[in-house]
């Protein structure tokens, strides 16, 4: 299956190599889409690609290092 | 007979059919309705429109369906109020609130955008409307679903007060409450929404929700006698309702209805949750999500609004700006206007017009031009946030003794029958 997933990275996590990390450790695609990155704040859309398990688990590692990650519709309880 | 073109994505500019898609697969920006506007020329004018009932239905055209309306057909077209009192008190020229208040059916502006997404979720074949909310939105699908006959989900965080769903749960679909923090309730409503086959309206169904948005810039124009008013107070949740009300201006003016659009967009947050105004204020073009809001505005507390760049965007562009204000600000807004122009808005209210006041005690906004201040829900919705903050009623025993004494305790002459 395929997810697509907003990524917003805190200031502290910009320069760590997480998607790497999400490719390596889990079996999982990752297809950047988007990319925004400053000094500040670090927004990704991502599209994961794999079984449901594992992409399970690759956003639990990125919640885990302090990444919000989001539907790709961003907050939809209105 | 449709006006639509197509869907466009408003990153790259992809068209896509008028299908249940709403994100791009190519960039995954957000998908938006293109028109004909040349063919609309053709057939709508100031005199079609004004002879039509008085419902958001009266700019058909200019909405994302194929047919007739077949979902809310009285929506809309709510009182625009000079607010002569108001106006007083603020010492500005001309004010004016556009109420939607007393929208219908479900009193607030939601009824809009979801009338026009269950008219065409139908028309695409949907048997079955849900959405994910804390209050309005779900009100409102809950409402229009069992008037049309549909079938409803409504999708809310577990810990939701009791109070805030009786106003969902009264129209018979079903409510499912979700345990977990907000993130995870957003993505498992995500899930369902891509795995069920169903018209979520805020999600695959967005692209033609948001739309309803614009009747509300339509209908402030027409209710000034086919004007656009020079500055605009909009409150901010999302961030869609302002992008699109000044989408509507554009269209008038594109038509012909009304001038070049030189209105000056402001938006509203509150100061608990407030990632657009941070954007504008900071002349940033990213939205910082706000994790935990903290605010009364229930109503606007969207810590990551999927609309937050284009809404800086039209605030930037047409030369407004964005104000927040703190619970004490929108509690003083709200009784202000319920005291000057008998108006009980939401707490969404009291941060419009909380804001309103700030922008133009600061001079962004111009005490001799034109406003229009937006009230977006009602506020027998929200009356939680009023407690312990106006005054109790005076309870005295069934003695005519006592209410004279009353009376005189007040210090005030009445005349009275001898």
């Amino acid at each position: 299956m395929k997810k697509r997933v907003y990524l917003t990275y805190p200031k502290e996590q910009v320069k760590e190599p997480l998607l790497y990390q999400v490719g390596k450790n889990f079996e999982v695609v990752t297809n950047i889409r988007q990319a925004s990155v400053s000094d500040k704040l670090g927004l990704v859309a991502l599209e994961l690609d794999g079984e449901p398990e594992e992409i399970e688990k690759a956003i639990q590692f990125l919640v885990d290092k302090g990444v919000k990650v989001e539907p790709i519709e961003l907050d939809i309880i209105e | 007979m449709s006006y639509m073109k197509a869907l466009k994505c408003r990153e790259c500019g992809k068209e896509y059919p008028k299908e249940a898609l709403h994100v791009c697969e190519l960039c995954f920006g957000p998908l938006e309705v293109a028109y004909e506007y040349e063919k609309i020329k053709g057939v709508l004018t100031r005199e079609v429109i004004e002879k039509r009932a008085p419902n958001m239905w009266r700019y058909k055209e200019l909405l994302p369906i194929d047919g007739e309306p077949t979902v809310g057909a009285q929506v809309g077209y709510t009182p625009l109020v000079k607010a002569d009192n108001l106006a007083k008190a603020l010492g500005v020229k001309e004010i004016y609130i556009k109420n939607d208040a007393v929208n219908y059916p479900t009193l607030s502006f939601k009824d809009r955008v979801v009338s026009v997404a269950l008219s065409r979720a139908r028309e695409l074949g949907f048997k079955i409307a849900a959405c994910a909310s804390t209050g309005n939105l779900a009100n409102s699908v809950a409402a229009n679903a069992a008037a049309a006959g549909m079938e409803s989900f409504v999708f809310i965080p577990s810990d939701l007060e009791q109070t805030k769903i009786v106003g969902t749960l009264v129209y018979g679909g079903t409510v499912v409450g979700i345990k977990g923090t907000y993130d995870e309730v957003n993505r498992l409503c995500s899930e369902i929404a891509g795995k069920y086959g169903w018209a979520f309206v805020n999600i695959n169904i967005r692209p033609y929700y948001a739309e309803g948005s614009k009747t509300f810039g339509y209908e402030i124009a027409e209710q000034l006698g086919w004007k656009l008013p020079q500055n605009i107070v909009v409150p901010m949740a999302g961030g869609s309702l302002i992008t699109k009300i000044h989408k509507a201006f554009k269209e008038l003016s594109i038509l012909g209805f009304v001038g070049p659009v030189t209105t000056k967009v402001f938006g509203a947050q509150a100061a608990g949750c407030s990632p657009i105004i941070n954007a504008v204020k900071e002349g940033t073009e990213l939205i910082r999500p706000v994790n935990k809001p903290n605010t009364i505005a229930k109503s606007l507390a969207i810590g990551n609004p999927a609309d937050g760049y284009y809404s800086a965007k039209v605030m930037r562009e047409s030369g407004g700006w964005g104000e927040n204000v703190t619970d004490e600000e929108i509690i003083d807004s709200m009784k202000l206007l319920a005291e000057t122009e008998g108006i009980f808005a939401e707490t969404a209210g009291g941060v419009t017009l909380g804001s309103a006041r700030k922008l133009i005690d600061s001079g962004r906004i111009s005490r001799d031009e034109s406003i229009v201040v937006c009230v977006t829900g009602n506020g027998l919705k929200t009356q939680e946030a009023l407690a312990g903050k106006i005054n109790p009623p005076t309870i005295i025993n069934a003695r005519l003794q006592e209410f004279d004494d009353l009376v005189k305790a007040g210090g005030k002459e009445y005349a009275v029958r001898a």
